[in-house]
């Protein structure tokens, strides 16, 4: 299955594959924009009403577990690493180690799941349940910084299984040899969402988790 | 780190020209977030009023341009990219920037 891409590989049509994958690469860039903008909204959100209910904000933060949400910080960042690391295995023709260090990361991305099931068990046991009676009655500046907390590593949370149902996906193309060391721009692209994956983490941990 | 990624001929400009990202480079990249995530929390358990949210935000901004530039080779693309990503972030910065000053400051 290599030799295929390999087949047409004249100077020409080398040169356009080459094209297309920089035009690829630019498409996933853009999409990432809008991501960006989508979390860049609710950080905005965020900014604004933390300015206006300072103490609810304070205390909120104190509930949330800094052990579970800095894990998860260790967690996601070394998946990262691990799909970087991926895209230098393909290239360098080490396909095994690329499946292995990818099926890694898959296993970072449900370690990080099974985290926030089980911090938001707690936060549920306690009542706070989005769109709850309970919720709703709490102080103005509580029922915002937990709705936002909800909201924002909600989104977050299913970018996660996106990213890693992509991965799953790279994974099976990467086995039956449709990307290749030389054709490995899907696993580049899937990484680059990968990566913003971790990159709104980045932010979300030490605004939700460390204002104490 | 990489003269293909300047290259000025169209045949490199528009392919991958720059080599894999060795493993050790990547490896060090870590281990900077790492070391980052835990000056963040040690950081965060003292108080230094205003300071604290500088320094979070300031460290997280650190580790999102370590992730951008290594972890998605931003620093390895043509101009083209690297325009976009700046352009995208400086609408960013004004967006939030801006509203934040009204928000903060109005009343």
């Amino acid at each position: 299955m290599p030799e295929h891409a390999s087949a047409h590989a004249g100077p020409t049509s080398d040169a356009l594959v080459r094209r297309d994958d920089q035009g690829s690469k630019i498409g996933m860039w853009l999409f990432l924009f809008t991501e960006i903008l989508l979390f860049g909204g609710l950080f905005l959100l965020y900014a604004s009403y933390r300015h206006r209910f300072p103490a609810a904000f304070h205390s909120g933060g104190k509930t949330l577990d800094v052990f579970i949400g800095g894990l998860n910080t260790v967690v996601l960042i070394s998946s990262s690493l691990t799909v970087a690391l991926s895209i230098t295995a393909l290239r360098r023709g080490a396909k095994r180690l690329c499946l292995g260090l990818l099926g890694f990361t898959i296993a970072c991305a449900a370690t990080f799941m099974v985290n926030k099931f089980i911090e938001w068990s707690a936060k549920f046991h306690h009542g706070l349940i989005p769109g709850s009676e309970h919720m709703a009655q709490l102080p103005h500046g509580e029922a915002v910084f937990y709705g936002l907390y909800f909201a924002m590593t909600g989104l977050h949370g299913v970018h996660v299984v996106i990213g890693a149902s992509l991965i799953t996906w790279v994974m099976l193309l990467i086995r039956r040899g449709k990307t290749t060391g030389e054709n490995y721009v899907v696993l580049e692209n899937v990484g680059l969402y990968w990566h913003i994956v971790d990159l709104v983490w980045i932010y979300l941990f030490p605004l939700f988790y460390l204002i104490s | 780190m990489n003269a293909h990624a300047n290259s000025t001929t169209p045949e490199h400009d528009a392919g991958q020209a720059h080599e894999p990202l060795s493993y050790g480079l990547l490896t060090a990249i870590w281990v900077g977030l790492m070391v980052l995530t835990v000056v963040t929390v040690t950081v965060s358990r003292i108080d230094l009023g205003f300071l604290n949210v500088a320094v979070a935000l300031g460290v997280a901004s650190v580790k999102a341009g370590l992730v951008i530039f290594f972890f998605m080779h931003l620093k390895y693309e043509n101009r083209l990219i690297k325009g976009m990503v700046l352009t995208a972030f400086i609408i960013l910065a004004i967006a939030i920037g801006f509203t934040f000053f009204d928000v903060g400051y109005r009343y």
